[in-house]
């Protein structure tokens, strides 16, 4: 640990292979929410994989390791990938899931094929392009780091430049073609930015997880926000975090690979934002269909009393009515005796005069959302919100009022809908 | 028999296997799940490997199996709480295999099992690494593997074969009539987990991938019919597989990799010259509706 401490301090390349990685991090979680929205994130993955073979081709070519020209071959078959792709499923009857695979795995192929011939070759033994299927950080150098961190700089810069265009075409692509926006280039050019965001990654973490860069930010930070700016603007802290994170415990051993790490990294902050988002969170989410369970079922114990007609039933005979379990049934009771509209006395449950005032106003509710629901195209722009924002204390009187006058409104409006509903109501209205 | 013929055996029945299986993935519009299932089967080869202790291809293929199995139901799950289903299974593979890269290289460092392997496979090894059966006489233990699931792959699919048709094209069709969609679903995802492991072993991750959807997309672009798909992709997975292997052979090269090559350029071949949905086919006729 000290030992890490004092290369993050003092030794030059460690502190740029940082700053690269958090560079890149921070570009392709940029990227990746562009690439999550337009559902083209596992483009990203056949890009990365379509790499490998412009590597070889490049090292072939060279005959030594210029990181440049490399990454000039990356991007070239990735492109080139990325376009079979869009080919394939334009062309034939072939879905783009079935077409992205196809070439991620014919492409990854030639390159297995052109690193096996690198091999052979005098100069391939040392070569280390065997790094960039799995991302070695560390063996990046001096100009090599410079030159993804500048990259990745200027990823960001472009990206944050043409902002609105990019969200325009996303999201209504042709709203964007009304106002003269040139989607088709637009649409070149963010897969061009995503190609070369893939490319100068995959040294740091290998081409077969570089996809999780592009994806698992993003996806984390759509947990948090619904605002596109806020999203992508977490998505990049996520994504900068998690490559300087992964970056820093891959070098606590000896010759582990930098991808994996960065990707767990990603991986758990996905997994906290998965539970603990306060909107979206499983944890808060299954809090709130607890507590509208048991609302429900307050509702329906008090409606049933007061449809019963009657001012007093057996708990027994209650609890066998309503379908629910033991324990949340004495649970919802015990919190409607709390609240004062309901009252025990061995056994027997009297509902109070403040419980019947709920279940009416209950009734009503429920009477106006179903008259909704069944003529939607008269009753549709009623307004019914206030009822359903107050539900939480008794309405008053006046407020009650007001509730059975709109009710008359509406039987005098649409007189068709009296009959049904004065017989089901059968006269056992609450007298005010 | 020679060593030439045991890897064109092999390669043939991982094509054949493969190629079968591939079909429903591609009709079924879950190609990528093959994807995901071929990269989280290191996790499940690794695990299998720190309980037993052992190599043994019984517990690697059951630990994959499960692993496989996991994949699904991790993708199944996330994508029921809201996550689009392309993100879902990135998210799923990425980070398992990872946790199988970072596994192997703390845990496994020393035994045969290696990254590189898991990835190219080691065909050109099946032929020394035997069994010795009673009647058959010595058989490379692939071989035996490989033959028992296309055997399995062959079983179900004929039993379950209207099912499967079913639920590829209609599912809630399938579902109205009493078909239950899910349990077919995870009886093919282990289908396909259990192939892919023992197409695994021998031709590793990529060529597993390339044999499950290439050979079913050629033949989706040459046939409407579905019997016909599924006996087409079988044969043309064992072409790729034999092309392959004398191209690997001519220039020297990985012949895993020189498989999957074969069956991109077969692919491509067929793209072009499909008589109903190739390219020329398609530029031929529109320029004749033209006229």
């Amino acid at each position: 640990m000290n030992h890490l401490w004092q290369s993050i301090l003092t030794d030059g390349n460690t502190q740029w292979v940082l700053l690269s990685t958090l560079l890149l991090g921070i570009a392709s979680g940029v990227l990746g929410s562009f690439a999550l929205l337009r559902k083209q994130s596992l483009i990203g993955d056949a890009v990365a994989h379509a790499a490998l073979p412009g590597i070889c081709f490049a090292f072939m070519f060279m005959g030594e390791k210029n990181f440049f020209v490399l990454l000039i071959g990356a991007a070239a078959t990735g492109l080139l990938a990325a376009y079979t792709i869009q080919l394939i499923t334009n062309t034939t009857r072939i879905k783009e899931d079935t077409a992205i695979c196809l070439v991620l795995s014919v492409f990854f192929g030639l390159g297995i094929v052109l690193l096996t011939k690198v091999a052979q070759m005098p100069t391939g033994n040392q070569s280390g392009l065997d790094d960039f299927i799995f991302g070695q950080a560390a063996s990046l150098v001096g100009r090599d780091v410079q030159l993804m961190g500048l990259t990745a700089a200027a990823l960001i810069i472009i990206t944050s430049l043409l902002f609105k265009e990019f969200k325009v075409s996303t999201f209504d692509p042709q709203f964007a073609r009304g106002i003269g926006l040139p989607v088709g280039f637009l649409n070149f050019l963010f897969v061009s930015l995503l190609v070369i965001t893939v490319v100068i990654g995959i040294q740091a973490v290998g081409v077969i997880l570089m996809a999780a860069m592009l994806i698992t930010p993003a996806i984390s930070a759509r947990y948090w926000t619904d605002s596109l700016r806020t999203m992508v603007f977490i998505s990049g802290i996520v994504g900068g975090l998690s490559g300087a994170v992964g970056t820093l415990i891959s070098t606590l051993g000896k010759g582990l690979s930098t991808g994996p790490f960065i990707v767990l990294t990603a991986t758990v902050i996905f997994i906290v934002s998965m539970l603990f988002s306060p909107k979206r969170g499983l944890i808060s989410v299954t809090l709130k269909r607890l507590k509208n369970d048991d609302r429900l079922a307050m509702r329906f114990i008090l409606k049933k009393m007061y449809e019963s007609g009657k001012e007093t039933i057996r708990l027994d005979h209650l609890f066998q009515q309503s379908n629910i379990s033991k324990l949340k049934f004495n649970r919802v009771l015990k919190h409607l005796m709390k609240k004062g509209y309901l009252h025990q006395e061995d056994g027997i449950l009297t509902i109070t005069k403040s419980g019947l005032m709920k279940a009416e106003q209950f009734s009503f509710v429920d009477e106006i959302m179903e008259l909704k629901e069944m003529y939607p195209s008269e009753l549709g722009s009623l307004d019914i919100h206030w009822i359903e924002k107050e539900e939480k204390e008794t309405l008053s009187k006046e407020q009650l009022t007001k509730l059975q006058k709109k009710m008359s409104d509406i039987y005098i409006q649409y007189p068709f809908l009296n009959v049904k509903m004065s017989s089901r109501r059968g006269g056992q209205g609450y007298e005010l | 028999m020679s060593y030439e013929l045991w890897i064109l055996l092999t390669g043939s029945l991982v094509g054949l296997s493969c190629g079968i299986v591939g079909c429903f993935l591609i009709l079924r519009k879950m190609s990528m799940l093959a994807d995901a299932i071929s990269h989280t089967v290191l996790l499940g080869l690794v695990m299998a490997f720190i309980v037993s202790q052992s190599m043994n291809g019984f517990y690697m293929l059951i630990g994959a199996a499960v692993a496989g199995l996991l994949t699904t139901f991790m993708v199944q799950l996330l994508n029921s709480s809201g996550i689009q289903e392309d993100a879902a299974i990135g998210v799923v593979f990425t980070s398992l295999f990872a946790v199988g890269v970072i596994l192997i290289s703390l845990f496994a460092k020393n035994v045969h099992l290696d990254v590189e392997h898991a990835l190219m496979g080691e065909i050109a090894f099946v032929p020394w690494n035997t069994l010795s059966l009673p009647i058959l006489g010595d058989i490379p233990k692939s071989v035996v593997m490989l033959g028992s699931v296309l055997l399995l792959d062959i079983l179900i699919i004929f039993l379950l074969f209207k099912e499967f048709k079913l639920t590829s094209f209609d599912p809630s069709m399938a579902a109205a009539i009493g078909i239950p969609v899910l349990a077919v679903h995870y009886i093919l995802m282990g289908l396909v987990s259990v192939t892919t492991v023992s197409a695994f072993d021998s031709v590793g991750a990529i060529l597993v991938v390339a044999m499950l959807i290439a050979p079913g997309a050629t033949a989706y672009l040459l046939t409407d019919r579905y019997k016909v798909m599924l006996l087409l992709s079988g044969v043309i997975g064992v072409l790729d597989s034999i092309i392959g292997y004398y191209g690997a052979k001519m220039f020297d090269v990985s012949i895993s990799g020189a498989m999957a090559v074969a069956a991109g350029l077969v692919f491509f071949i067929v793209w072009m010259l499909s008589p109903k949905y190739g390219l020329i086919s398609r530029f031929l006729n529109q320029r004749l509706t033209e006229e």
